[in-house]
This record gives structure tokens, C-alpha cells and sequence, in this order.
């Protein structure tokens, strides 16, 4: 075990680093702790970098690969940064139902982006998401991972601009 | 957060929580929660067995795999450390509601995942929510720190002289996870591809220790088993489906929501009644019973009792309870083409017949769905479909076929008429479809 991880140097905050301490410990096998470390560390950092790779793949005892690995299976994770705020629409078929692809045609147009594109302030970043949960409240969208149900492109508007406003 | 609907018809059991802030523990004990795993332990294994078997609770999670029966295929003895599963990775589209459970009710998980962990000698447990349920994470982070605090998890639970552990995880999206084998290896750490079988969790599982792998919603019924006894809650449902469950009622609907109704309730008064029925006048095209992966059913079809039974026999599956209707407004290629690239983008790519199955099933669909068709196409999406069943290592493959499969047989004429009419000649509804929700 090496219990030095903590001490050694960190990218991450104190209390992520702490975190990251005791959920190797958690499992049966520290490698269980790898999917929540990822995903916490990206929350911290806006993705996964390259440090972050190297340091979660020290804490696991796995190689940098296996990490690397890892991440590219999963879809909520990104080595690249999104825009501050990630706002994923849901196009499937109870959001299509609703008005899920309007919606989203409807982002598209209201932040000048494409799928998967970022604002140029990086303040917005815009993607198709397959289904949240939220069918029975359709359509829906999340924003980093804020859910907002039974949306209209007016109430779109309001939701984008109070984000706007929050920034 | 998700708004909470009700309806005179419903049997609130397992949601009688739901609004009332249950999630802090102290409201919890004050609706009578833990009182099931008290009960348990005095029961101990075998009689906690006989009692799910007597409920004839069947999974929640799609396959209606009756969960007594589950349970008692772990073995006694193991050399290796037995695990509890709960899977929450509520990814099937159509389904919403083991979010609700969550949220309004997260004890009532951790308390079932305890009385399943007692049933099998376990001692330990994992919840696995999916990574975009991250407020959810909280909620049950905080719940179980609230359970060892009181004394009902970790060392001694209930001063019985067990010990039981309780962690809750996350994934970081992805469909396929949801599959009780890529769970597994999800939890370990790694991509999620399936593993071959058997040996089934039961025997080899999570960490090479025997496993029972359950949906969120049956392990959050276990207690309410108990509360009100196996053989009551039996009584509630029809034969050989015990119970009640939440169906997440979606689409065209006047009152789409998550309501709880008894087993067996009749799917035509489900969408008129509790639903609220077709908004606009419109007319019913089509229902998609039990989540994307589940075989449409035409409106003359629809007079049918909701348990898995009953909905097996009209031709398709009860499974995780996503009831999407859709009307006369809706372009079934379209939705067959929706339906595909749901399944083609979650393949974990393991196997050819999926992998390349549901990517040429995306990319016909989508061709013949832009006016670019050709009259064997018709015949071709299917037969493809058909390929595909029973030949893959998990049932994703069957998942992405069996609906195609249903679209093409049912609707075949929607799709000659994408023949003549280019691209979509439902495309003037749309308008008139948007006007209406
Ligand atoms: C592709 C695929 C995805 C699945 N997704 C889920 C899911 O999100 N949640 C779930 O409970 N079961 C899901 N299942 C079913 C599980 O494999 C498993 O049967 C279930 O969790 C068992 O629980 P139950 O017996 O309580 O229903 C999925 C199955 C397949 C093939
Ligand atoms: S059927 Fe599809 S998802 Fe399942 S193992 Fe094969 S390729 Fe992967
Ligand atoms: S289909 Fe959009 S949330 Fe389920």
C-alpha cells in the first residue's frame, strides 16, 4: 500500500486529495476506485489532463494506459475542457416526443455551436445526449449536472440566461 | 427537482415516502423504516427467502427474474466473500424512476440492500448510481452516513452481532453498463464489456465472490415486503407477479409521470385514465411498453393486464416500466431510426453481429428515413434485425433488434411510404405535433 500518495505531491485540491485517500481504501481492490476518482478529479480540474491521468494512475497502482483506457470507454469523460457551463440535450425518445430535437436545434442556434463545440468565451459548450432519467418530465436537458424538465425554446432562453448571468 | 404526480388508482407502497423528506433518517424512522431489517434478522436466511418467494416479486430491472428465487441460487458456503448490487444505473430510455427512489427515499435502498445482504450471508454492499445522477450520490452518501451513525451499518448492525457495509459508486455514463456483468466490471474498475456466463453472478461474481445483482427499485420493495408481509404483497399484484411498480408513463400523454400501480393493471385505461390520455384530440399510433428495447404495440393490442405475463404473451416485455405512447403524429421510421442510434451509440463493440448490426441499422434507417430507400431495404432491416437475435454475448444485441424487428412487421406500410415520398412524408405533422405538447 502506498499510503505516501497524499503526501507526495498533488494536483488536487486538499480535501479531493484526502477523498481520493480514503476511497482507495473503500474497496476490496483499489483499482474499484478508479471510475469516481476520474470523474471527481474532472469535476475539480474542468477534464482530465494529463497530470491528473498520471496521479490517479499512481493512486490506483495501475499503469497510465489502463487509466487511459478507462476514460475512453465512458462517455461523461473528457480529457479535452468543456465550455464553464456543458449543457446536454436529451434527444431520445420520449424527449423527441416532446420536442427534444427542436430543443436542441434550438441551443445550437441560440449559442452559435455545433454539437460537441464550445463557445468562443468557453463559456457554453453543447451536446446530444442520449436518455438522463427524465423521460416523464420530457424534454429535458442537463447543464454540468443540474437537471431542467419540460422545457419550451422560451424557458431554454431563461435557463441560458440565467446561467449567463451566474458566470 | 422531477415533480411527483398522483392518481386515485394508484397503490402508493413503495412511494408512500415520496414528498415527505424521507431522505433525512430521522423522518424515515418516523415512517416505520427499519423496522423491516429488525424483522429480518430475527427471520434470519432462510425465512427472509421464503418471505420474497412467498411476495413474488419479480426484478425491476427489465427481465422480471423473480428475486426470492435469485437469492437462493448463492451458495451457502463460499471460501470467497459474498456481495450485494444494486443497480442503479437507470439508462434504458423511457425510464425514470428509480431517480425518484433516490431521491425521496434512499434509506429505503440502503435498508433492502441490508436485508438482501442478511438473506445471502453477505457483508457487504454496493449502490451503483449513474454518473449523471450526481445529486442523487449526494443524497445517499449523506444517508448512509446517517445509517452508521445510528448504528445500522457497519459493526454489529441492530446490536445482532453481523456486520454489514454499505458503499455507494459511481459510473461516468455509459448504457451498457447497466448490464449486470458490465456492472460488475464497471465496479472493478474497467471498461464495461459483459462477461461470458456462466458462471452466473450468483456463483462467480463481483470479485470472483457469489453476487446478487438487483435493480433499485426491487431492492427498495424488499422492506416493504416485509412491512406488510410477503404473502399481502403478493396479493396486491396477479399471478406469479407480485406487487406493485412505478411505470414512468411518457410521450404523447396529457400527464406523463411516474405513478405506482398495481401489477396486472390494464395498459389502455394506464393511458387514458392515469395518464390523462392523447393531448390535442390526437389519435394513439403505437405504445412502447417496458422501455426502448421492448417491442411496440399497435392500439388494438393495448387491452392488456401490465405484468410481465400478460404483456409477454401480446408479443413484447414488461421490462423497466417506460411506458412511451406515441400518436398519430409520429413518424415510425423516424422513431425506429431514434430507437437505433441509441442502440448503435451504447454498443460496447464486443461482438459483430451487434457491433455491425446496429451501425447498419443506423445507417439504412437513416438513408431510407432521408427518402434515399430502396423497396428491399424494407425486408433487409429486418433480416438484419433477425441476425442479430440470440447471437451476441449480453442482450444489448436482442435489445437493438427486437423493437426493429416490431417496427418493420407493424408498420411496414410507413415504410413504403418513405418510398414515394421524399424524405419523410410525415414530416408535415411534425408542426402539428409540436403545437400539441
Ligand atoms: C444492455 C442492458 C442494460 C441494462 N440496464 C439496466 C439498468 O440500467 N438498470 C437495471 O436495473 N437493469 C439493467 N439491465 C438488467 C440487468 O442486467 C439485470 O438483469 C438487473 O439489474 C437485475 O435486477 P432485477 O432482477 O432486480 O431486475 C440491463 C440489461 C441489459 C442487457
Ligand atoms: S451484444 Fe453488443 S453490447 Fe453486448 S457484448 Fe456484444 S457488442 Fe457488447
Ligand atoms: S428520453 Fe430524454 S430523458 Fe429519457
Amino acid at each position: 500500500m502506498s499510503g505516501d500518495s497524499s503526501e507526495s505531491k498533488t494536483i488536487f485540491s486538499p480535501a479531493l486529495a484526502a477523498r481520493f485517500d480514503r476511497l482507495v481504501g473503500l474497496y476490496p481492490v483499489r483499482r474499484s476506485a478508479l471510475i469516481p476518482m476520474l470523474l471527481y478529479a474532472q469535476d475539480e480540474i474542468g477534464c482530465i489532463s494529463d497530470e491528473a491521468v498520471a496521479e490517479i494512475a499512481r493512486r490506483i497502482q495501475i499503469t497510465e494506459l489502463d487509466v487511459r483506457n478507462v476514460i475512453s470507454y465512458y462517455s461523461l469523460l473528457h480529457t479535452e475542457p468543456h465550455g464553464k457551463f456543458h449543457v446536454q440535450v436529451c434527444t431520445n425518445i420520449s424527449c423527441m416526443l416532446r420536442g427534444g430535437n427542436e430543443l436542441f436545434e434550438h441551443c445550437k442556434r441560440r449559442l452559435g455551436v455545433g454539437n460537441k463545440e464550445t463557445t468562443p468565451d468557453k463559456l457554453f459548450s453543447l451536446e446530444e445526449v442520449e436518455c438522463i432519467g427524465a423521460c416523464s418530465w420530457a424534454p429535458a436537458v442537463q447543464v454540468n449536472y443540474d437537471f431542467h424538465e419540460n422545457l419550451t425554446p422560451e424557458s431554454m432562453d431563461r435557463v441560458l440566461d440565467d446561467y449567463r448571468a451566474r458566470s | 427537482m422531477a415533480d411527483l404526480v398522483s392518481h386515485p388508482d394508484e397503490v402508493k407502497l413503495l412511494s408512500f415516502r415520496f414528498g415527505k423528506g424521507a431522505a433525512s433518517i430521522e423522518k424515515y424512522l418516523e415512517l416505520g423504516g427499519y423496522a423491516s431489517a429488525r424483522k429480518a434478522i430475527e427471520l434470519g436466511a432462510d425465512g427472509i427467502v421464503a418471505e420474497m418467494k412467498a411476495s413474488n416479486l419479480r426484478g425491476r430491472g427489465g427481465a422480471g427474474f423473480p428475486t426470492g428465487m435469485k437469492w437462493s441460487f448463492v451458495p451457502k458456503q463460499s471460501a470467497k466473500p459474498k456481495y450485494v448490487l444494486v443497480n442503479g444505473d437507470e439508462s434504458e430510455p423511457g425510464t425514470c424512476k428509480d431517480r425518484l427512489i433516490f431521491e425521496h427515499d434512499p434509506h429505503s435502498v440502503i435498508e433492502g440492500v441490508i436485508i438482501a445482504g442478511l438473506a445471502i450471508g453477505s457483508r457487504m454492499g454496493f449502490i451503483y448510481l449513474r454518473g449523471e445522477y450526481r445529486y442523487l450520490l449526494k443524497i445517499m452518501e449523506r444517508a448512509i452516513e446517517e445509517a452508521y451513525a445510528k448504528g445500522f451499518l457497519g459493526r454489529n448492525i441492530f446490536g445482532s452481532g453481523l456486520d454489514f457495509e454499505v458503499v455507494s459508486h459511481t459510473g461516468a455514463g455509459a448504457y451498457e453498463v447497466g448490464e449486470e456483468s458490465a456492472l460488475m466490471e464497471s465496479l472493478e474498475g474497467k471498461r464495461g464489456i459483459p462477461r461470458i456466463r456462466p458462471p452466473f453472478p450468483a456463483v462467480v461474481g463481483l470479485y470472483g465472490g457469489p453476487t446478487i445483482i438487483n435493480n433499485a427499485e426491487t431492492i427498495a420493495t424488499v422492506p416493504h415486503i416485509f412491512r406488510i408481509g410477503g404473502a399481502e404483497y403478493a396479493k396486491l399484484g396477479t399471478e406469479r407477479n407480485g406487487g406493485t411498480r412505478l411505470f414512468c408513463l411518457s410521450g404523447k400523454l396529457e400527464r406523463p409521470g411516474v405513478y405506482e400501480l398495481p401489477m396486472g393493471y390494464n395498459l389502455k385505461k394506464m393511458i387514458y385514465e392515469v395518464g390523462g390520455g392523447i393531448p390535442g384530440g390526437r389519435k394513439l399510433k403505437a405504445v412502447v411498453p417496458g422501455g426502448s428495447s421492448t417491442p411496440v404495440l399497435l392500439p388494438e393490442e393495448i387491452d392488456i393486464g401490465m405484468d410481465f405475463d400478460q404483456v409477454g404473451k401480446a408479443g413484447s416485455m414488461l421490462g423497466s416500466g417506460g411506458v412511451v405512447v406515441l400518436d398519430d403524429t409520429v413518424c415510425m421510421v423516424e422513431f425506429a431510426l431514434r430507437t437505433m442510434k441509441f442502440y448503435r451509440h451504447e454498443s460496447c463493440g464486443w461482438c459483430i453481429p451487434c457491433r455491425e448490426g446496429t451501425d447498419w441499422l443506423e445507417k439504412t434507417l437513416t438513408r431510407f428515413h432521408a427518402g434515399g430507400g430502396q423497396a428491399r431495404d424494407i425486408d433487409n432491416i429486418r433480416y438484419l434485425a433477425e441476425n442479430m437475435m440470440g447471437r451476441t454475448f449480453c442482450p444489448l444485441g436482442d435489445a437493438a433488434a427486437m423493437p426493429t424487428i416490431a417496427f418493420v412487421k407493424k408498420f411496414r406500410k410507413e415504410f413504403e411510404d418513405h418510398l414515394n415520398g421524399a424524405p419523410c412524408p410525415y414530416a408535415h405533422h411534425r408542426e402539428a405535433a409540436l403545437a400539441t405538447v
